[in-house]
């Protein structure tokens, strides 16, 4: 691997000046996910230069949340990254209710933490089974899709949406969880378990899979620290920060879990991280199916119209791609003065232009594949 | 007379038999695959057209034939055009040696080994041509990629065909497969006592055939979530589906040689029942068996680096097949010294 490194940097020192050309890689491409357009400027097949550019899919959330009130901005935010849209609406509920100074009921915290456990595995299966398609294996994202059917059948059952959820009200839930819906996130814990097994037999362990990622794209933690990465990317960088340990919300202090950290800061640990996180989201979802308690759903009073006291709220959750923070600037009007949405894969991607130089294509690909991109997240 | 035996008749059947063979073979394997992907992901696969979707191919076909054929405005039109010609007519002609049971050969060629690997080598030609030809990005970088995966490959292949060739001594197919008679431990892949690694250079040779017809995991021409559609990236219509028969063309050709160089060709594995339609029924079914093999990987493993894939042949499979015809010449030749 080393050997082949220095023939690149010994080839691109070689040829720097001259025989490059430009590769518009985008917007529409199939490893773009979407409307990512990467401008590459390539000696042969290494990567001199790559300059993702973005804007494709821009649809100024932030602006629509200046102007309409904080419940019609609310759907909004399950559109932001389409994959992970519980913790998103997570992030916008909880900095009203932290502005509002709304006390949710204990029933509605271990709910949240129910479902958004569940958006968190089915995004990481999406990832898990595009990253494989990315690296050419099409099998895995039908695997995927079949157990991420089941997450998406409970969810559908307890709120009606398959996607974009907007589940969670201020001050509570759109409706309560029954009885079905627990009993079947019980079984899916125990569907999901020798699954993960299965995907660790087929794919992890693939020789030609720990081949394509082992090594490649390796981003060192203080790049991720530079650029704000967050969420798996820099958890395969050796660092242990995960916002539900770091800025705890909800109930994730009553609950125990890892922090799966790789210290390798190659592809293959930020692959291993994700699998890992599947895992104890799985353990977490069985912890707070134990000792969900009984009563009310949604908080005693909460204003038809909401009107937060004029200040400066933030509120971070952990979603699928890293730390998404929700900022509401409020000058005690019935709309914000600001919202500010701090997406993880805008930040996650950031660090693209530096990390892919001098890497071979489909090396790059592979990185861009760990780094589990959603198009929309980054444009917002 | 009999009329089979006038020569130009005979020409004309062997002609329209293999056209249709590679056809329905191009046709219906692309059918097989799309089942057996289908079966391997848990999903039925094409099964709208017809009963099962048998009929999927011939809608396929007509969909593919009723497209314009677009030639982009910059490409070297001439060029364009010949490649997916070119590309199609090696596997045609290799077929014309291949014996298909011990009467059913269209020509019987002494050279017959020498020929299917001379025109074999053509197909590389044609892919990169129409790469080049495309003016495209992505077709000129998978151009290059398939020049440099076949010079890696053809000369681990062309090593195992050289051991092969010194264990039977002749390159005429037909008497290669004579030579396996009587049963499988007959063949050429169990004869551990002329090369204690025949199997090893069995598999090395279907390792170099995926690679040289440019099948998953080696699908670096293609590769496309890197390379969009590879070198055929501005090929549309029936130029694309040319391309796609001869992939499969050339499948066929690859497991053909397989199967004739290491499983006994029409021999039976039980040592009787070989002749005539037995033969061909041994033979197909061991041609199927292989070619499933092949889907099954594809769907199966993901695409392996390209540098990966040259370490491979450099690094293991060229060093393994010398050594594979070095011990082949020993083992034949060290009787020679206690005579």
């Amino acid at each position: 691997m080393t050997a082949t490194k220095d023939i690149a940097a010994a080839a691109l020192a070689e040829h720097a000046p001259h025989e490059t050309f430009t590769l518009n890689l985008g917007p529409q491409h199939p490893a773009a996910h979407g409307v990512l357009r990467v401008l590459m400027t390539m000696d042969g097949e290494w990567i001199q230069r790559a300059e993702p550019i973005i804007g494709y899919i821009h649809r100024m959330h932030e602006k629509m949340g200046e102007n309409r009130t904080y419940a019609k901005f609310l759907p909004n935010t399950s559109r932001i990254d389409y994959l992970s849209a519980m913790h998103y609406t997570h992030a916008f509920v909880g900095a009203v209710e932290r502005a509002a100074k709304i006390e949710v009921p204990a029933r509605t915290e271990y709910i949240r933490v129910i479902t958004s456990e569940l958006n968190r595995i089915s995004s990481h299966m999406v990832w898990w089974g595009a990253l494989l398609l990315d690296l050419g294996g099409f099998t895995p994202i039908l695997y995927a899709f079949d157990d991420r059917e089941k997450i998406l059948d409970l969810l559908e059952g307890l709120c009606g949406a398959r996607l974009t959820y907007c589940y969670y009200r201020f001050g509570g839930l759109s409706n309560d969880a029954d009885d079905a819906f627990l009993k079947g996130t019980r079984d899916f814990v125990k569907h999901m378990q020798p699954r993960l097994q299965m995907y660790r037999d087929l794919v992890t362990d693939n020789v030609i899979l720990r081949k394509r990622l082992t090594g490649i794209g390796p981003i060192s933690a203080d790049i991720c620290r530079k650029y704000g990465a967050t969420g798996p990317v820099i958890r395969g960088s050796g660092v242990a920060y995960d916002v539900r340990r770091a800025e705890p919300y909800s109930v994730y202090p009553q609950l125990q879990f890892k922090i799966p950290t790789y210290t390798e800061c190659d592809s293959m640990a930020r692959y291993l991280v994700r699998m890992d996180e599947m895992e104890q989201s799985l353990h977490i979802i069985e912890q707070a199916l134990d000792q969900i308690p009984a009563g009310p759903f949604m908080a005693a009073k909460v204003p038809r119209v909401l009107k937060l006291p004029a200040g400066d709220t933030c509120y971070a959750v952990e979603a699928a791609r890293g730390r998404f923070m929700v900022r509401i600037v409020s000058d005690g009007k019935d709309q914000p003065y600001r919202v500010k949405l701090r997406a993880p894969s805008f930040s996650n991607l950031s660090l693209f232009e530096e990390t892919s130089k001098g890497m071979i294509l489909p090396d790059a690909l592979a990185m861009m594949g760990s780094l589990d991109l959603v198009i929309p997240d980054i444009d917002r | 007379m009999n009329l089979l035996e006038l020569e130009p008749i005979r020409v004309l059947l062997y002609l329209v038999g293999i056209c249709a063979f590679v056809g329905g073979n191009a046709a219906y394997l692309v059918l097989a695959e799309r089942k057996g992907a289908g079966r391997i992901q848990r999903r039925p696969g094409p099964n709208e057209a017809g009963w099962a979707g048998i009929l999927q191919p011939i809608a396929d076909g007509i969909k593919l034939l009723a497209k314009q054929v677009m030639v982009p405005p910059g490409t070297d039109s001439l060029l364009f055009r010949a490649a997916p010609l070119m590309v199609m007519a090696p596997p045609l002609m290799c077929l014309a040696t291949i014996p298909f049971s011990d009467t059913l050969v269209a020509r019987n060629l002494n050279i017959g080994l020498l020929f299917v690997f001379s025109f074999g080598s053509i197909n590389v030609m044609a892919l990169m041509l129409g790469g080049w030809a495309s003016r495209n990005k992505y077709a000129i970088i998978s151009a290059a990629r398939v020049v440099s995966q076949s010079v890696a490959y053809e000369i681990p292949m062309l090593l195992v065909v050289i051991t092969m060739l010194m264990v039977a001594g002749t390159m005429n197919l037909q008497e290669i497969i004579v030579q396996q008679a009587g049963g499988f431990w007959h063949w050429n892949l169990f004869k551990v006592w002329v090369n204690p690694l025949m199997p090893v250079t069995f598999v090395i040779f279907f390792i170099c055939m995926l690679a040289e017809t440019n099948r998953a995991p080696f699908d670096m021409a293609e590769a496309e979530s890197e390379l969009v559609a590879g070198a055929f990236t501005e090929y549309g219509g029936m130029g694309f589906g040319v391309f796609f028969m001869a992939e499969y063309a050339n499948i066929v050709v690859g497991c053909c040689l397989a199967t004739i160089l290491f499983l006994g060709g029409w021999q039976s594995p039980i040592g009787v029942l070989s002749g005539g339609f037995w033969g061909l029924g041994w033979f197909l079914l061991k041609l199927y068996a292989l070619i499933f093999t092949v889907i099954w990987i594809r769907w199966t493993f993901p695409r392996t680096q390209f540098y990966s894939l040259l370490n491979l042949s450099w690094k293991i499979l060229i060093p393994i097949s010398l050594v594979t015809l070095l011990l082949t010449g020993v083992v034949m030749k060290l009787p020679l010294l206690f005579r």
